[in-house]
């Protein structure tokens, strides 16, 4: 049988030769390692690196639930490209996901959470994904994403509310995790948690003063933030659910740089 | 060979719309020894009656811990309970490293039926010869699930599985409305006359032949040590047997058929 070759899987009728209407590449030969003989795309040396780009996320605890805000701009590099790309997500009742980074990223994992809570209610036994589960589960993807070589190129906050307490997680790309009261990623790590950490070391906040506080950030970010656009979103988790907001527009005044000369 | 025409295979239906290779893989669990499972409010207890092979070899194992949160009792093929506590506790272990969380009792449940039914299914396979008593404590509270060959499982208050289980099921269905409220001690005491009911007269329970597994809120599963057994089966020593607490009818000894057995709903 052995003559009739591979009948479940033929080889191609032309196969070793030259694509039709180009010349033929020896094995071995130096010409062939030009960009023309390697393989059409590597589509993961393209995944390697983010394309479309958001920028901080700014989270902070209050005494009955957490805060997150997200501006909604799409970077492509340094150009503006997309204004309206909403970032922070509404898991269930108790949890709430933002994101940075990658934005298609972002809209992969959103999907796949979405499908897992579809999944979850469609057993119908009255459970529910916990924030520390989720915050968990996270680290799990994407620390086995970074292993592959092709990370999930995002900043993962995960606020909700767990066995009644406030909770407050991140994820960075590399899978790696940390829970505390207050939480901003990207330039907002630097600039934003000295602003939160010097208000909630006096004492714990309430709802109002964690969105002002929340709010105040995003204005400076804003000032200070290349990347960050003046309008954002802003969702609270408490025991009662997840409420978050339609984008709002942010009053900057930028007569506080007088000191800038252009010329 | 066959006892009928139609038991040549698990997927071979008789006449009458039965599955004769389901309903003999039922029969094997009623060849192991009894255990029974009952729970209150808060507590799960599994409690099982261990036999010997010989007088010179150590009882057999009936309880097998799963998680710190769930333990099951099991009766009829050993190795096959082996097999699927070995799937529980991978399930079990890896729910909690995605989840860091410790498994829902009803989830697993339906994880082990499944795994149960496709060998019901299949000609290449057989059903699994053993039943399952679990006990579990999750977010909604303790539970009691019994699982069967036929990959059917129960969410039950209390149950017994096992050879003369039928005593223990009168003695149970006969106690149902005081084990939500009576405390631990108590609980654990029903559960011991409930399996004491299901022995020969002139068989005992004692710390040798007995096992015991409780599992509540903050407390992980635990198997009872020989100590504390010795303090568990003093609550009912020396009580009069079947009729101390049970009624005459609870005398009745054999088994009558289950009436689990069903496949589907009738």
């Amino acid at each position: 049988m052995a003559f009739m070759g591979h009948t479940l899987s033929p080889a191609p009728l032309w196969h070793n030769g030259p694509t039709p209407g180009a010349f033929y590449n020896f094995p071995a030969n130096s010409s062939n390692l030009g960009p023309a003989s390697r393989p059409l795309q590597d589509f993961r040396a393209h995944s390697a690196s983010p394309i479309t780009t958001t920028t901080s996320v700014v989270a902070v605890k209050f005494d009955k639930g957490c805060v997150i805000a997200a501006d909604t701009l799409g970077s492509y590099g340094s150009l503006a490209r997309f204004r309206d790309c909403p970032r922070v997500m509404k898991v269930n009742d108790l949890i709430m996901l933002g994101s940075g980074g990658d934005y298609a990223d972002f809209q992969y994992l959103k999907d796949i959470i979405e499908q897992k809570i579809i999944d979850e209610q469609c057993l119908g036994d009255g459970l529910n994904l916990k924030p520390r589960s989720l915050h968990c589960w996270l680290t799990r993807v994407l620390y086995n994403k970074r292993s592959k070589m092709d990370p999930l190129w995002n900043n993962y906050v995960v606020a909700g509310i767990q066995d009644g307490e406030p909770f407050l997680g991140a994820v960075d790309k590399l899978g790696t995790a940390y829970e505390d009261a207050a939480i901003a990623t990207g330039l907002g790590a630097y600039m934003a948690t000295p602003l939160i950490r010097d208000v909630t070391e006096k004492g714990p906040l309430d709802e109002e003063s964690a969105k002002a506080l929340v709010r105040k950030c995003m204005e400076v970010l804003f000032y200070r933030d290349a990347r960050s656009f003046p309008r954002y979103q802003i969702g609270v988790v408490t025991a009662a659910g997840v409420k978050i907001d339609e984008p709002v527009d942010l009053k900057h005044d930028w007569s506080l740089a007088h000191m800038i000369k252009m010329k | 060979m066959f006892r009928n025409q139609y038991d040549s295979d698990v997927t071979v239906w008789s006449p009458q719309g039965r599955l004769h290779q389901v309903e003999y893989a039922m029969e094997a669990v009623k060849l192991g020894s009894a255990t029974v499972g009952l729970k209150n409010k808060q507590f799960a207890v599994l409690i099982a009656l261990k036999r010997a092979v010989s007088e010179l070899s150590a009882y057999q194992k009936k309880i097998i811990p799963i998680d710190e949160h769930i333990g099951i009792s099991i009766s009829g093929l050993t190795a096959d309970a082996r097999m699927l506590s070995r799937y529980m506790r991978t399930e079990c272990l890896n729910h909690r490293y995605a989840h860091d969380a410790p498994m829902p009792v009803g989830r697993l449940i339906a994880l082990v039926g499944n795994k149960m039914q496709i060998c019901t299914q299949r000609y290449d396979k057989r059903p699994l010869g053993v039943g399952l008593l679990v006990a579990g404590y999750d977010d909604q509270g303790p539970h009691i699930y019994q699982t069967c060959p036929s990959a059917n499982f129960f969410d039950c208050r209390a149950m017994a599985i096992g050879a003369r289980s039928q005593s223990a099921r009168t003695y149970l269905e006969k106690h149902l409305n005081t084990f939500t409220d009576c405390d631990l001690q108590d609980l654990v005491a029903h559960g011991l006359r409930a399996l004491r009911d299901t022995l020969p007269n002139e068989v005992d329970l004692n710390t040798k032949n007995v096992s015991i597994a409780i599992v509540g809120p903050k407390t992980a599963l635990r198997v009872s040590d020989e100590e504390e057994l010795g303090r568990f089966l003093a609550l009912v020593e020396g009580e009069e047997r079947r009729g101390g607490t049970a009624t005459g009818d609870a005398a009745a000894p054999g088994d009558q058929p289950q009436p689990q057995v069903t496949l589907w709903e009738s």
